[in-house]
């Protein structure tokens, strides 16, 4: 967490009124961005009739669990949440790996070719083929309709990348050079000596692209056509969102009738939570994580 | 050998890769063939490999595709079997009826972030960097940060859930102030830009407070303490200490925003898009999946895709350059 340096002021009269006032604005603001989560928190366990006659409320009159009752016994449902739970698994082991092999040698200055792959991989930032090449590549590898197009396109993100390469980097290279007089290999080096040291930025990343597949949405969208296996998203966004055509797709889901007010509640609800249990410990690493980013590059 | 190995003790420690390039390695006086070199870092070259993979195919294959820009691609033929047609695609775009309204409705949503989503982060960081209860700073910031790990079908359903026309909290406490005819926030055409600007107040101003404030947090205090020695109250201090401090960092910001004008983000845009506000919603990135992923027309798609992402190019290094004019160090 950044830490500012503690200022001190002389109190003038303006200054006190100022402070009290910044507090209040500040604390409305975190107000005005939880209250909308606890609402649906409360919500999804209200009843229909509460929430259609109660303007607002954090906690509900009559506690009910029917709507996670309903949406857990609910085939459409409960695989389109497994399905995720996997997909996230697999495809963040699949990502961290990936990004952790490439960004080692990047690291290492005398390493012949380097720099051509850094600038292939910074120019990937600056221009891109495009949703509809991307979409043709990801069809002719056979890959529509299959849970590998939730992962494989996205396996490295550039960023993460340069910004892992860049912790590599700060690595004290003595260390390294010790392992090698004893007779490792770089293969030893980086699995020995390199990744046990990479702990705080593997946590990290795992964390961050782990709630970048959680929370996709495009991919899906592009690539997955049977409703069988869609994942989490795609149901929030059928069940919930304001567009003429939802009823259309609504009858291709299993569901028995338009979901009523508390489901949407409900499907929010259990799509939020798992990054929600998370917060606190994405919360330790995230903003060193973005700050070697942005500092170090 | 071995102190072949070590090279890059010559290099200063400090500066950027890109600083650092091209390599200056101190050449043996034989030059080593390019199979021992291989050889020798085969193990650095194995772990590369699979990434590099990964970018050729999902990449820099996407980047040779961009050529069915420039032909009527026909699934059945293939890249090289289907026929060129130069910039036939470009010219339907240019004289097409839809073009001014894609640039009109993207370069909107690029001017009302600019104007209401970019400075956010920087008011919410230097309020709370005048915040002098470190609990409650730290509160806050816990708070605010959340957002912006929530995916876009959960922002879009909340605000469904909250301005809808028949039972929206937000939706009813407003007509409760108001009164009049009941207003559905979430189909009209006419409130579809301020929620998209809502949307992303929302769910990316805390988050975008981190940089600003590792930035506050490098000012040297004794810039402060010497301030006050001269007599400067809270306000000068801010205006001459803590505003040109994060100058630099406000630029390079910009910067990056400016390359993505052109992106208005599909995910969000494509979820708060209806029947009612089609003509309002449609920008170049969902136009381009409407048009192709949907109706097939990838060729067209494709160089609609282009032409955006090309602006894109044009954009960030233009305020590149701009703001090395004007100045300030730039991004590159």
């Amino acid at each position: 967490m950044p830490r500012t340096p503690t200022v001190r002021y002389y109190d003038s009269k303006g200054s006190r009124a100022f402070d009290i006032l910044n507090a209040v604005l500040l604390i409305g603001l975190s107000l005005v961005t939880v209250l909308p989560l606890l609402y649906v928190l409360a919500g999804s366990f209200a009843t229909e009739s509460e929430i259609s006659s109660r303007p607002f409320f954090l906690w509900p009159e009559k506690f009910v669990t029917d709507t996670y009752t309903y949406i857990f016994s609910t085939g459409t449902f409960v695989r389109a949440l497994l399905t995720t739970i996997c997909v996230t698994a697999v495809g963040t082991v699949i990502q961290l790996l990936l990004t952790l092999t490439m960004a080692y040698p990047l690291a290492k200055r005398y390493l012949p070719g380097r720099t051509l792959v850094l600038n292939l991989v910074i120019f990937t930032l600056v221009f891109s083929g495009g949703m509809i090449p991307t979409y043709l590549v990801v069809r002719d590898l056979g890959l529509l309709d299959s849970y590998w197009a939730l992962i494989l396109p996205l396996a490295i993100n550039p960023f993460y990348l340069i910004v892992v390469k860049s912790f590599f980097q700060e690595l004290p290279e003595a260390l390294e050079e010790a392992a090698r007089i004893d007779g490792c290999n770089e293969l030893n080096v980086f699995l020995r000596i390199v990744l046990p040291l990479s702990k705080p930025i593997i946590a990290t990343f795992s964390l961050f692209y782990a709630v970048a597949i959680w929370n996709d949405y495009m991919s899906p969208l592009l690539y997955i056509d049977d409703s069988k296996k869609w994942t989490l998203q795609m149901i929030v966004r059928q069940l919930t969102a304001a567009n003429a055509d939802s009823a259309n797709v609504l009858q291709q889901l299993e569901t028995v009738t338009f979901p009523e007010q508390g489901l949407k509640f409900a499907v929010v609800v259990v799509a939020t939570l798992p990054i929600l249990l998370f917060y606190p410990f994405l919360q330790k690493h995230f903003a060193k994580g973005v700050l070697i980013g942005s500092v170090k590059e | 050998m071995a102190t072949d190995l070590v090279p890059e003790v010559v290099q200063p420690a400090a500066g950027s890769s890109r600083q650092a390039s091209p390599p200056k390695r101190k050449r043996p006086r034989r030059p080593v063939p390019l199979w021992r070199e291989l050889f020798r870092y085969r193990w650095l070259y194995l772990l590369l490999l699979p990434g590099l993979v990964y970018f050729v195919v999902f990449k820099y294959l996407p980047m040779y595709g961009l050529s069915i820009a420039f032909k009527d691609y026909v699934p059945f033929l293939g890249y090289s079997g289907s026929q060129w047609v130069g910039l036939e695609h470009f010219r339907e775009l240019f004289t097409g009826p839809d073009f001014g309204r894609l640039m009109f409705n993207t370069l909107l949503l690029a001017l009302l972030t600019i104007v209401f989503v970019f400075p956010a982060p920087i008011v919410v960081a230097l309020l709370l960097n005048e915040l002098r209860v470190n609990v409650l700073k730290r509160s806050v910031q816990s708070l605010i940060y959340i957002p912006h790990f929530l995916s876009w079908t959960i922002v879009a359903s909340l605000t469904y859930l909250l301005f809808s026309v028949d039972f929206g909290v937000i939706a009813n406490w407003i007509h409760g102030l108001v009164g009049g005819q009941k207003v559905d926030y979430v189909a009209q055409a006419d409130w579809f830009r301020p929620l998209i600007v809502l949307q992303l107040l929302w769910k990316q101003t805390g988050w975008g407070t981190i940089i600003y404030l590792a930035a506050l947090a490098g000012v040297d205090s004794q810039l402060y303490e010497a301030a006050r020695v001269d007599g400067a109250g809270r306000w000068r201090q801010f205006w001459h200490i803590t505003l040109p401090a994060i100058r630099p960092t406000i630029v390079v910001m910009a910067i990056l925003t400016s390359g993505h004008l052109m992106d208005s983000g599909f995910e969000q845009i494509w979820l708060m898009t209806t029947s009612l506000n089609r003509d309002v919603a449609d920008v170049f990135d969902t136009f381009v999946y409407y048009i192709g992923i949907t109706q097939g027309a990838f060729s067209y798609a494709t160089a609609v895709g282009l032409f955006k992402g090309l602006v894109g190019v044009l954009l960030i290094f233009g305020s590149n350059w701009l703001a090395k004019r004007l100045g300030q160090r730039g991004l590159f």
